[in-house]
Formats: structure tokens, sequence, C-alpha cells
């Protein structure tokens, strides 16, 4: 174990030598800190991204024209498969931890999560699952029944390789560390706020953070358990799913829905909550209506609980269960619905500052609203009839998700990007990646609004000539192609920032929520005074003009201090750093590599993860809280 | 450790936070359970196997853990550490006995024709107590590790959370067991 | 961090006298599975005498009467929610028709 690291006066902790991105390998693999972990996770999600990405551009090429044969139809449904199963669990899913991780013990006052070492351990099982999950294309194949992996086609019997094996194994071993950050986030969100940080003093993004936490821990286990299912019907002869036996492959669908409906709003509450940060910063204005915001993602979350039979309008389950669950889907629209009229209100009046950061999150309102709009018309499930299974039904995730989740994140990137590294990204280089992905999104995603609508089938590799559909599957080949290159401008603007971003100072743009108190990047023990807040957007009291300043007196209102000294006035003592929880991670890895049949295998790995578990259990964890 | 914003501690509010997630775990297990009640196509049959005189008296000797365990943190929270060894103990082997009840039973049903593959009922049955019997396990072993802790004098009133949390826990897998067996053995 | 409440820890006895109420319930619910007369109304009694034993673990063992209420509020919302898929599934598979 490492010596511990107890602060004395922090020195400037601008500088980089010192600071947050310093340190050999071994720091990495036994941190513990909230904000490299978070630097951890937004790595490993971006390349996880941009590897689903490759994925889809496979997919557009093969589609570009009738008939086509690039790609063999085997490897095409592993192609569609990892796609969608790489872009919600490795790359939308870690980028948006990524961001709660850094950002969120900023805007609350606190030093770290509530349970660090818990937090590293949730990175390794992301980073050990999704590895594992990849490793399948070289063992036979990876997985090929579809990211929702619907049973019969999945059962042993029609998917007698092991892809599904990787599926089944990989998805329950990063769903353990989600469930872990799940606790950890919302004790910290509850538990570790300055003090003055009333719930309804918290900044949106961290209001979303504790939704989502939820959530996740009440969505994740049916997923967990339906796996649970999955494994034990492929791997022992269960029969869970085998219709033969009297049982109903159709509650495979159910127990993923279930989860999987609530994991679309863990997916983009995320970038609601970013837009909700940027767009007051960059309209020099407050939210409007705060609290309305609060309770319609309070709403959000728990109506999204109640429409996950919305995918499964054309099982056959009749018509009272289909309009139960399609008026509850109509409902749950109208808190989203509300908040766009929040963020528009927002704006009006205010003073437009149009930085990258606000471009996405504008973009946010249009594109996601589109998607919105097509969602209501599968509300209905007469028209669902029609439109599921389609592309229509690709057009319309696709437009929430990236307009959503994606342009969010984007957002939240721009805005966050000289907090994390203390430098500022090129305005011009920023610009070109929001209209080149913008354009590069609808051509890629409008034109299958039609194609759907004609009918071309979801997940098929290829599609007859003469159906009409030819134009509408070129123009989507080439926006995904454009799309790609649109990355081209994130990738050299942070090259750029690297080499010769000009350094940012605490609060670049003029934010008044208290992470922009703290220098860029902040020290290791983040606050060297822990702030009191006594009102919502504290750093805009008295009224908005640039900083003030530390006056050494308490300022009257807003937060106290408005600047974070450089030295802090007593020892801070932080937790140390730890090698147990990849210790934990790796035997519980190597104890689920074990379930595709080897069982010393899994003995092992058991046993390294109790040796984990007790090295953790007695280890001393200092604490700041 | 500071103070924290609502005055629990971080790592009830943490087991807490855990055991509302479990409620989701085990309430998918249980609607399967329901969900797949009578659609067997072949037997062995639950009338034909359940043994409702002896699973009452394991389920009376989990709730007696549950006392056990709420006599063991009594006893921490007033330093008796004699007292605390004694009930963590209790807890444990109560929970023993009762995996030992668990293990007898699956092995009765195996030798009566009802592996694990033979049907949808022992298909749901033994996930489903297998899942609460994991459980039990874990927290036999965390009860061991607490006694060995009182054993070296460890377990103070000032550690008193851990053993508070751990107790948690226990209870919580009681509680599942009240549940599972009204539903799966009386309810039948 | 242990929370000072400021209110009385129940005794020892206290606790003996609910794990005996717990085992009085049980035995009551075996009672009514297996008196025949009572078969009519076995669901709606078995399923209170489970709830009680329920809330008797979970506000006195666990000792959620006493404790801040932001921790039933946690369990009690898992719990609800759980409760809601359970029913909605038995719905939609048709196990609660009568």
């Amino acid at each position: 174990m490492a010596t511990s690291e107890a602060d004395v006066g922090g020195r400037a902790a601008g500088e980089h030598k010192q600071g947050l991105y310093s340190g050999g390998l071994w720091s990495w693999l036994t941190t513990v800190d909230h904000k490299r972990i978070g630097v951890l996770y937004f790595v490993t999600g971006l390349v996880f991204m941009l590897v689903a990405g490759l994925e889809a551009q496979a997919i557009r090429l093969q589609l570009a024209r009738p008939e086509q044969r690039l790609l063999d139809p085997e490897f095409y449904n592993q192609l569609f498969t990892m796609h969608g199963t790489t872009m919600v669990f490795f790359a939308g899913m870690p980028l948006i931890i990524a961001f709660f991780n850094f950002i969120v013990p900023l805007q609350i006052g606190a030093r770290d999560v509530a349970f660090p070492r818990l937090n590293a351990f949730s990175y390794w099982l992301l980073l050990f699952s999704g590895l594992f999950l990849y490793s399948s294309f070289f063992f036979g194949g990876a997985p090929d029944g579809g990211w929702f992996a619907y049973t019969p086609l999945t059962n042993r019997q029609y998917s007698p390789g092991m892809g599904m094996d990787f599926y089944v194994l990989a998805l329950l071993l990063s769903g353990i560390g989600s469930i872990a950050g799940g606790v950890n986030f919302l004790v910290t969100i509850v538990n570790m706020r300055a003090p003055g940080m009333k719930f309804m003093r918290l900044p949106l993004f961290t209001w979303m953070a504790l939704l989502v936490s939820i959530l996740i821990l009440l969505s994740f286990p049916p997923f967990t358990i339906g796996l649970v299912f999955m494994f034990f019907d492929r791997s022992f002869g269960t029969h869970f799913y085998d219709a033969a036996a009297g049982a109903d492959p159709v509650l495979w669908q159910h127990l993923f829905w279930v989860f999987g409906h609530p994991e679309v709003y863990i997916l983009v509450l995320p970038a609601f909550g970013v837009v909700s940060d940027v767009i007051p910063t960059f309209s020099r204005k407050p939210l409007f209506g705060y609290p309305v915001v609060v309770f319609s993602g309070i709403l959000i979350a728990f109506l999204g609980f109640g429409v996950w039979v919305h995918h499964m309008f054309a099982v056959g389950l009749g018509p009272i269960v289909n309009a139960v669950f399609g008026g509850a889907t109509m409902l749950v629209a109208i808190p989203t619905g509300i908040k766009i009229f929040n963020w528009i209100a927002t704006m009006w009046g205010g003073q437009l500052r149009f930085k990258p950061a606000m471009l996405f999150a504008i973009g946010l309102l249009g594109i996601f609203t589109i998607g919105g709009l097509s969602g209501v018309m599968h509300a209905s499930p007469p028209a669902d009839l029609q439109q599921t299974d389609t592309y229509f039904v690709v057009a319309h995730f696709h437009y929430v998700l990236i307009g959503g989740t994606v342009f969010g994140l984007f957002a939240g990137f721009y805005y966050w990007f000289p907090k994390a590294t203390g430098k500022m990204l090129n305005e011009g280089l920023g610009k070109a990646h929001f209209w080149l992905t913008l354009i590069a999104m609808n051509l890629t995603f409008f034109p299958i609004h039609f194609s759907g609508l004609l009918g071309q089938p979801r997940r098929t590799f290829t599609y007859a000539e003469g159906l009409g559909l030819d134009t509408f599957n070129l123009i989507s080949t080439i926006g995904a192609f454009l799309f790609t290159l649109a990355f081209v401008p994130l990738i050299w603007n942070l090259w750029y920032a690297w080499r010769r971003g000009r350094p940012a100072g605490p609060n670049p743009w003029d934010a008044p929520t208290i992470e922009w108190t703290t220098s860029s990047p902040p020290p290791h023990y983040n606050f060297a005074v822990i702030p009191r807040v006594d009102r919502r957007d504290p750093l805009w009291h008295p009224h908005i003009k640039p900083g003030l300043g530390w006056a050494g007196e308490a300022e009257p209102g807003g937060v106290f201090p408005r600047v974070q000294p450089d030295d802090a006035p007593e020892p801070i003592v932080m937790p140390n750093p730890s090698y147990w929880p990849l210790v934990m991670a790796l035997g519980l890895s190597l104890a689920t590599i074990g379930g595709l049949g080897s069982l010393p295998l899994v003995f092992t790995g058991v046993a390294l993860a109790l040796l984990g578990l007790f090295g953790w259990a007695f280890e001393p964890a200092e604490g700041g809280h | 450790m500071g103070p924290t914003s609502t005055g629990i501690g971080n790592r009830k509010l943490g087991m807490w936070t855990f055991i509302g997630s479990e409620c989701m775990l085990f309430g998918t297990l249980i609607a399967t359970f329901l969900i797949y009640r009578g659609r067997n196509v072949v037997g062995p049959y639950p009338r034909e196997l359940l043994n409702i005189p002896f699973i009452t008296v394991t389920t009376f000797v989990l709730l007696m853990s549950s006392l056990m365990m709420v006599l063991a943190l009594a006893a921490v929270q007033r330093d008796d550490m004699r007292g605390a060894k004694i009930w963590l103990f209790m807890t444990g082997f109560l929970g023993l006995i009762f995996l030992g009840g668990q293990v007898f039973e699956f092995n009765h049903f195996v030798h009566e024709g009802l592996p694990l593959s033979r049907n949808l009922f022992s298909s749901t049955f033994f996930v489903l107590t297998g899942t609460h019997g994991a459980h039990v396990a874990g927290g036999a072993l965390w009860m061991g590790t607490m006694f060995t802790h009182a054993a070296q004098g460890k377990l103070d009133s000032n550690h008193s959370e851990t053993v508070e949390i751990a107790g948690l826990y226990w209870h919580f897998v009681d509680v599942v067991w009240i549940v599972l067996f009204t539903l799966i053995y009386l309810l039948e | 961090m242990t929370q000072e409440a400021g209110h009385t820890h129940p005794s020892s006895r206290f606790y003996v006298v609910i794990a005996l109420t717990l085992a009085v319930l049980t035995a009551m619910e075996v009672m009514v599975f297996y008196v025949e007369a009572l078969a009519p109304v076995l669901v709606p009694v078995l399923l209170v005498l489970m709830s009680v034993k329920f809330a008797l673990v979970a506000m006195f063992f666990m000792h959620l009467r006493f404790d801040n209420k932001l921790l039933t509020g946690v369990f009690v919302w898992g719990l609800f929610i759980a409760i809601g898929i359970i029913l909605i599934l038995m719905a939609i598979f048709g196990k609660l028709a009568g």
C-alpha cells in the first residue's frame, strides 16, 4: 500500500507536474481519486465509442447498396449486436459515469465520493468486462443475437456457439460495477453535500446524477436476474426460457425491458443535466423554473418504470396491456417536453454566447425533440405495429441517443474540459466539430425514417433492389462517413489543447456553480476550504459579473470562499491509494471467464476475489468524509 | 470521519441503499417463481416434494439467528466482548444450520428425481432459494470475520457501526426468507 | 459514524419478545396452512401474517422505527417498485385473475 498523502497546504494545483495527470502506471492502477477515475472512464468510454463507431461504419458500408455482400451475414449479425451493446454499456454509460465521477463531488463541495475504493472497483470491472466481451471476436465469434438478445433465438439450441455466453457473462460482470456505482453516487450526493447545499440548491447535473443512481439501483437487478436465467439455461439446462417445458421466452423480453427502458433514461438524464447547467451559463441567466425541471426529472425516473411493454407491442400481449402501456408512454413524454420549454425559456432574453458547449446544448434541444416526436409516434400501439422492427425505430433512437446523450456529453466535454485539464480548447475546432456532427447526424438518420416506413426491417444484412430503399440507404451511408470525419476536429482539438491550449483559470465561463471556485484542474483534495453556500447559483451573487476574487472576508451571500485559496489552512487527510479494488476486480473477472466452462478458473477467481475483499476490508482507509 | 449531511453514516446509508436494490433482485426472482407456478409439463411437482414441517423448523432457526444478531449488536454497543462473541457465533452458527437444512432439502429433491434441469419448478425453486442461500453463506462468512475480530478484542463500541451494518444485511436476508417461506411453501 | 438519535435502545428483553412474536406468527402461518376450514382465506391471511413479520423485523431488528425516516424511504422505495413489478408481471401472465 502506498504511503498516505496528507496535504499540509497544497501547492498551486494548476501545474500538471504535481497534478492530476502526473504519476506512473502504478499510481493510476491504485488510484482512488474520483477525478482520475473519471479520466479513466472517459478515455475508456471514448475508445469503445470509436470502436462501436467503426462497427457502425461497416454496417453502413454493407447497406450502402442493395443486395451487396461486402460482409458475411453471420459477421453482420455480430457487428450490429456489438455496436449496440458497446454503445450502451461500454461507451454511453462509462462516459456518463466519467462525468459523474469528475464533476459531482466538485459540484456538491466534497473532497471525493463516499466510497473511493468501491469507485475504483467499479471502473476496473468496466474495463475488464469490456475487454472480455471483445475477446469473443477471437474465440469463436462475438455475440450475434442483437443487443437485446431475445430468446428463444439466444437459447443454447439456436445459438450453440459461445458468443452469447460472452454477452451474458460480460454484462453480469459490468452490472456489478454499475450497481456499486449507483450506491456510491447516491450516498455521496445525499450525504456529502457542503454546508448550506440543500437539495433544491444542487446544480441540475448533480440532481440528474442522483436520479440516475436510483434508476441504476432499481433497474439493473431485473436485468441481472434475466441474464442469470439465460446463463443457467445455456449452461445448466434450466428452462426459464424454454417453451417446451411450459416457460415463456417472452419473460426475457419483460426482464430485459424492465431494465432497458429505465436504461434509456439513465443514458439521457445526465445529458439533460449537462444542458441544464450549460444553457444558463451561456445565457447568463439562471435556469427557468428550476423546481419544475427537478420534479419533471423525478417524474421521468418514476414513470420510466411503468412503460417497458412499449418495446413489446407486437408480441401479442393483448389490447388491455397495450393500451395501458401506450397511455403510460404518452404520459412520460410530458415531463420530458416540459424540460425543453424550461431550457428555451432560460435562453429567452438571455445574453447568449455560442461557445461549442452551448452549440451542442442547443443542438440537443432540436435533435432530441425530433427523436421525441418519432418516439411519441411509437407510443400508439396500432401505429407501432407498422414501425416496430423497422428502420423507423432505428431513426428514432439514434435521434434521441445522439441528439440526447451524445450531444449532451459533448456539451459537457467542452464545458468542463478547462476545469479538468487547466487548458482551453480551440473554439474554431469545437464549432467545426459541432457543425460537422450536426449535418452528418441528420444525413445519416433522417433518411432512414422513410426507408423504415417503407418497410426496411432492422437487423437484416441487405435489402432487395427496387423497393425504393436504395437512395435513403446511400445517403445514410454517406452521412455515416461524414460522422466519422466529424471526430477529426475533436481529436485534433485534444492534441491542440495538450500542446498549445491557453491556460484556464478557475472559472473561464463565468459559471455560477461551486466547482468553478477551484483551480483548473482542482488540487488532489478539491477544496482547500470546504465551501459554504446559501443559495442556488451561488457564484452569481450579488449579481452576474466576472468573479470577484477572494477578499479574505466572507462576502455577504452566495458562496464562501468565492475562489479557493492556493493553500489549505489545515492538514487535509485524503483516502489512501489501494490495489485491493484492482485485485478483487481481477478475481471476479477470472471467475467470469471461468463461467465459459472452466470450473478451476471459477474457483481461482473466487479465491482471488475473496483475497481482494479481505485485503480491502482490513486496510485502513483514512477518509476525507 | 466527518459529519454527513443527513447525520446518517455513509456506510449505513450505503447498506440501506444496497438493500433497496436487493429488493428488486429478489423481487424479480419471486415474480418469475410466481409466474411459472403450476406450468410444469413434467414432474416431480412441488406438492410431492415440499416438506413443510422440516422447513418450518429451519425457518424458525433463521428467525432466531436474527435475534442473536440483534443481541450481538447490543453487546458490542455496551462493550460486552464476551456477549458479543457468544451472540455473533450463534448468529453464524444458526445461519449455517439453516444452510445445512437447505443443502439437505436440495439433496433430497435431487434424489427424488428433481435435479436443477428437470422442469420449471426445479429451475425457479433452486435459483431462487439458491440465491437466497448464497446470501446467507456470505453473511455467515461475515459473521465469522466479526467473531474473529471480537475474539481479538478489536470489536468495541467504537466499531459498532460495522456490526450494525452486518446486522442490517443479515436481517434483510432473514426478511427475504419470511417472504419465500410463505410464497414457496405455504401458498403452494 | 453511528447516529446519535437521542432515543433509548430497546432492551434485550424487548428483542426477545419480538423474536417470540415472530415465532408465534410463524406457527400461526403453518396452522392456517394445515387447517382445511381456513382454505378460502388462506391467501389473504398468509399474506397479512407474512407482512406483519416482515414489518416487525424491519422496524425493530433493523431499527427503522427509530432511525432517520430517510432510511425507511430508501427501503420502501425499492420495495414499492419491486412489488409493483411483481404485480404487473403477474397480471400480464394471467396469474392475478382470482
